[in-house]
């Protein structure tokens, strides 16, 4: 083999350096997976779809709205096709009938200079008040803090976005580390690198993958929008959303840690479903609390200063307009502190059971083990 | 030289190792003996720092080893792991990069030891879909692809068909021409016999028996002969100082020492015509036995105290 004795070998790899090859392979490796490739692609087009989808439905002809007019105003709104008018006596009865749902809204007798009123429950009628030939005052019978709508699908969307990403790539991050383990290639792996690359590379690669994947996840719902003439709703969320890739990245690596330690602990994939439920749970949590508490602010004030769910919590409270420019930021060192601590935790646990086989190891164990394994 | 001093190791109250010595020379083919659960692996993982010994030291060329020079070494463990979804040259190229070679050079390396080990058209295909004898090939070139400056190497024959066997030995032995100190653990006796230069000999943790193959033989050889001869050997059995083994028509096997078993040669002659003779050297398998005739059976639970005991 004259060829290779021609190269002699070379010294060791840096630390950063190896920890950059760990992630190249890992990135690699997961962009080349069919499935990845197959359910980015679904996600992608589900996206899509539901904006193009939301999009043409609301350029769609509106029906005819259907209304109660008191009879003495009812010259108000004769003429209107848009308006589907049923008369009755007195305001009263106007709405008796608006709290009933029988009519979206109500016009009745005003006090000067216009002479007319709408009453509706929860958001003035647009067809009601441009059908008008004066502009009413508008009277909420039930108001709603902001556009109920709109507030509820980006809160649940950020939750949804964070918890998928973290579950997809953390169960990958899992699932890699008990196969090194029981495939035992982390021994080759190991008598080349330290085990800190491994786990620094594993969190490295599967971050830029996850974070890759949420980027193009905003890219088609911008484009998406922008196409079908919705961007008014990018105004609303685009500073919330710049603040939900800072957390989400650093979110990330703070549960990618406890992920890649869970999983450490088992020396077979069959047993790594159990060993990573509380990981999961963590990950589930904030998803559960916007989904539950979207109109508590103080369960959102406190979570979005907890680390595990502030890469949700903030972001939403910024969108809501409840958060002052200085919160972000606190909430941000909180973050990145609580990261550190966490990944040094799970880096230890990592080191000290990654090698042991057999059955799985007790946190305790392997948190206090001294160098023996 | 690689070069173990009193190690020992216990997982739990199993000692596993107890007071393990021996060397690995510059050069030299060391076969590592035992039998299933002596110890082959842990020692073996020891030497690569994968688990920490008790007490005991592990030093090259008379250093500590420390991470960067156990970078250096090449190692198959036990269980075969490779990726299984990745393919086998880029799996290779990969940790021919992560012990420093850069991308042109990785590769190359890939490259030349998966055509010397015949793998060639397999080398697109993802381990997972190589056959096992394949597979065990793979592994080996895995240990191989850095230049290693040792080699430990866990078992590399088993699983392999007598003609990669062939292939793999002369790699190994290459290796061992350069100048690099190859450990390897079998218990195919017959390979270990063929191959090695050296041979260490464990048993319940401790071990029994270590040095070159010759000396080993000669240590342990017996005074037996082997005698062929063209008439009948019946008057062997008169012979003062004989002791006869086998006998057949033409041939015996009869332990005496050497001044008996010239007398008996010349005595042959005398009758007629010798068609051969020799001392019986013990084959490996032989001396393997013997070494471990005083052990109980390979179950090491409480076998300390119990040896301790009988000592």
């Amino acid at each position: 083999m004259s060829t290779t004795t021609s190269h002699r070998a070379p010294q060791a790899p840096s630390l950063g350096r190896a920890t950059l090859l760990v992630a190249e392979r890992e990135i690699t490796s997961q962009v080349r997976s069919k499935s990845f490739l197959i359910s980015t692609a679904v996600l992608l087009v589900a996206i899509l779809a539901g904006i193009v989808i939301s999009g043409l439905m609301s350029q769609r002809e509106p029906g005819t709205t259907p209304v109660a007019v008191v009879a003495s105003v009812a010259d108000s709104v004769s003429g209107s096709d848009l308006l589907e008018v049923t008369e009755v006596a007195d305001r009263e009865a106007a709405e008796e009938a608006v709290r009933s749902g029988d009519v979206d809204a109500a016009v009745v007798p005003g006090g000067e200079p216009l002479g007319v009123q709408v009453l509706a429950m929860d958001a003035a009628p647009d067809a009601v008040v441009g059908a008008l030939t004066v502009a009413p005052e508008v009277e909420l019978l039930d108001p709603a803090p902001a556009d109920g709508g709109l507030r509820y699908l980006i809160t649940f969307a950020f939750g949804l976005v964070f918890m998928t990403s973290v579950i997809g790539s953390g169960s990958m991050i899992a699932q890699n580390t008990v196969t090194e383990k029981q495939s035992r290639i982390v021994e080759i792996l190991l008598s080349a690198v330290p085990a800190r690359a491994l786990l620094g590379g594993k969190i490295l690669g599967n971050s830029a993958v996850a974070l890759g994947q949420t980027a193009a996840i905003a890219a088609v719902a911008v484009l998406g929008l922008v196409v079908t003439g919705q961007d008014d709703v990018l105004t609303l969320i685009g500073m919330p959303l710049a603040w939900f890739v800072v957390f989400f990245a650093i979110g990330f690596v703070l549960l990618a840690g406890i992920f890649a330690a869970s999983a450490s602990l088992v020396s077979r994939v069959e047993d790594t479903g159990s060993v990573l439920q509380p990981a999961i749970w963590l990950t589930m949590v904030p998803y559960f609390l916007v989904v539950f508490f979207n109109d508590n602010e103080l369960v959102l004030r406190i979570m979005s200063y907890v680390p595990f769910t502030a890469p949700v919590g903030m972001p939403v409270r910024l969108f809501l307009n409840e958060a002052s420019w200085w919160e972000p930021l606190v909430a941000l060192v909180v973050l990145v502190a609580a990261t550190l601590a966490i990944t040094a935790l799970a880096a230890r646990v990592y080191e000290r059971s990654v090698l042991r086989m057999g059955g799985r190891v007790a946190v305790r164990e392997a948190l206090a083990r001294s160098a023996d394994a | 030289m690689l070069e173990l001093q009193g190690v020992s190791r216990s997982f739990g109250d199993r000692r596993v190792l107890d007071d393990v010595s021996f060397t690995v020379g510059q050069g030299r083919l060391t076969g590592f003996v035992g039998g299933n659960g002596a110890g082959k692996t842990t020692t073996m993982r020891i030497i690569l720092g994968v688990l920490a010994p008790h007490a005991g030291t592990v030093t090259l060329d008379g250093r500590p080893l420390d991470g960067a020079r156990r970078a250096r070494f090449g190692y198959m463990p036990e269980e075969r792991g490779l990726y299984p979804k990745m393919k086998l040259a880029e799996q290779l190229t990969y940790l021919a990069r992560l012990h420093g070679f850069d991308k042109g050079a990785a590769a190359d390396r890939a490259h030349d030891l998966i055509d010397r080990l015949g793998l060639t058209e397999r080398a697109g295909d993802p381990v997972e879909s190589l056959s096992l004898g394949n597979q065990q090939r793979a592994q080996v070139a895995a240990a191989l692809v850095h230049q290693p400056e040792v080699l430990v190497l866990d078992e590399p024959f088993s699983g392999l068909d007598p003609m990669a066997v062939e292939v793999v030995q002369s790699v190994l032995a290459e290796r061992a021409a350069q100048g690099v100190p190859v450990l390897f653990s079998s218990h195919q006796l017959d390979v270990v016999e063929r191959l090695c230069d050296d041979l260490v000999i464990i048993a319940g943790g401790r071990i029994r028996a270590a040095g070159s193959r010759e000396e080993l033989r000669r240590a342990h050889a017996t005074e037996r002969h082997e005698i062929v001869v063209a008439g009948d050997m019946g008057w062997l059995r008169d012979e003062p100082g004989a002791r006869v083994d086998e006998l057949a028509a033409g041939s015996a096997v009869f332990e005496a020492d050497e001044a008996t078993a010239q007398r008996v040669l010349r005595e042959a002659l005398a009758r007629g015509p010798v068609q051969s003779f020799a001392p019986l050297r013990p084959s490996l398998a032989e001396i393997f036995r013997e070494v471990i005739t005083d052990e109980e059976p390979a179950d090491a639970a409480g076998r300390t105290q119990e040896l301790e005991a009988a000592r």
